[in-house]
C-alpha cells in the first residue's frame, strides 16, 4: 500500500467515526424529546464532519454527488477508488 | 431524494478468498431478513404512518439499512473476487456462477431470489411497528448465526457491527411503538 492509499483510508476512517456518532444521534433524536446536551452534541459533531469532508475533498476530490461537494479537474470522482476496492 | 456518499458506514477487512462463508452471507443482501428487505420495508412504510416521530424514524433507519447492503455487497464481493469456476463449484456456487458468474445478485443462502413476500405493510402503524421490531430481531439472530459460521477476523468484525445496528433499531422502533400507542389512547378508538 502506498503513502496515498494509507492517507485515502486515513481520511475516510476518521469520517466514518463520525458520521458514525451522527446516525446514532440522529436515530435517538427521532424518537426522544431533545435535550440541549444532545443537540448541541449533534451540531458540534456535525461541524467536525464538514471539516473532514472537506480535508478529504481536497485530497480526494468528491465524497458526494450531484454538487454536494466541489468538482475539480482530474475527476477523483471517477478516478479515486469505490469503496469495495479498496 | 437520496445523495450517494463515496465511503461505506464501517471499514471492511476482508483476510482471504472465502466461498464457502460468502454463500451464507448472501442471505443479508437478498434474504428474507437481509438489509434490502430491511430498506424496502421501511421506506415504504413512511407513506402511511401517522405518527411524525416514527415517519421521521422509518427514513431514518431505512436509510441505513442501504448502508448495511452495502457493507455486506463489499464483503461478498471480496469473499468471492478471483476465485475460479472450479472453486465456486466446490463450494455449492456453480449455478450462481452459471447465471451470475461474479455478479452479486439479491437471493438468500439457498439461492433463492429476493421477493416482496418477505415484507409486509399493513397500513397500521401498531401493526407495522411489530412487524418491524420482529425484522431486527429475525436479522440479530441472522448476524448471529453468521459470525458463529465465519472464521475471518475481518468479517466477524463487520458482522458484529451489523449486529449491534439491529439492536439499537429494535430499540428505537420500541419505542416509536410506546408513541404510536399513546396516540391511539389519546383519539379513544377503544
Ligand atoms: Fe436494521
Amino acid at each position: 500500500m502506498n503513502e496515498r492509499d494509507t492517507l485515502l483510508r486515513r481520511l475516510i476512517f476518521d469520517l466514518q467515526k463520525v458520521s458514525f456518532a451522527l446516525v446514532e444521534l440522529q436515530l435517538y433524536l427521532d424518537t426522544n424529546e431533545a435535550d440541549p446536551q444532545v443537540i448541541h452534541d449533534f451540531n458540534q459533531l456535525s461541524e467536525l464532519q464538514n471539516n473532514l469532508k472537506r480535508r478529504y475533498e481536497t485530497e480526494f476530490g468528491p465524497l458526494l454527488q450531484y454538487g454536494y461537494s466541489p468538482a475539480e479537474y482530474p475527476q477523483g470522482w471517477v478516478e479515486n477508488p469505490w469503496p469495495w476496492e479498496l | 431524494m437520496w445523495i450517494y456518499e463515496k465511503k461505506l458506514q464501517y471499514p471492511v477487512r476482508v483476510e482471504k478468498c472465502d466461498l464457502t462463508l460468502a454463500k451464507y452471507l448472501i442471505t443479508q443482501y437478498g434474504g428474507p431478513d437481509g438489509e434490502l428487505s430491511a430498506a424496502l420495508r421501511y421506506l415504504n412504510q413512511r407513506y402511511s404512518m401517522p405518527n411524525r416521530k416514527a415517519m421521521a424514524l422509518l427514513t431514518d433507519i431505512g436509510t441505513e439499512e442501504f448502508a448495511h447492503l452495502e457493507i455486506i455487497a463489499t464483503l461478498v464481493h471480496k469473499l468471492i473476487k478471483g476465485a475460479t469456476p472450479e472453486q465456486m463449484q466446490a463450494a455449492g456456487l456453480a449455478s450462481h456462477f452459471a447465471d451470475h458468474e461474479h455478479a452479486l445478485f439479491y437471493v438468500d443462502a439457498e439461492g433463492h431470489p429476493w421477493t416482496a413476500e418477505y415484507i409486509q405493510a399493513k397500513g397500521d402503524p401498531i401493526a407495522d411497528l411489530h412487524e418491524d421490531i420482529a425484522a431486527e430481531e429475525k436479522a440479530r439472530a441472522t448476524y448471529e448465526a453468521l459470525i458463529a459460521l465465519s472464521d475471518d477476523s475481518g468479517v466477524k468484525d463487520a458482522l458484529r457491527f451489523l449486529r449491534e445496528r439491529e439492536i439499537v433499531h429494535s430499540q428505537r422502533f420500541s419505542e416509536a411503538l410506546v408513541l404510536v400507542r399513546e396516540d391511539k389512547e389519546q383519539q379513544k378508538f377503544f
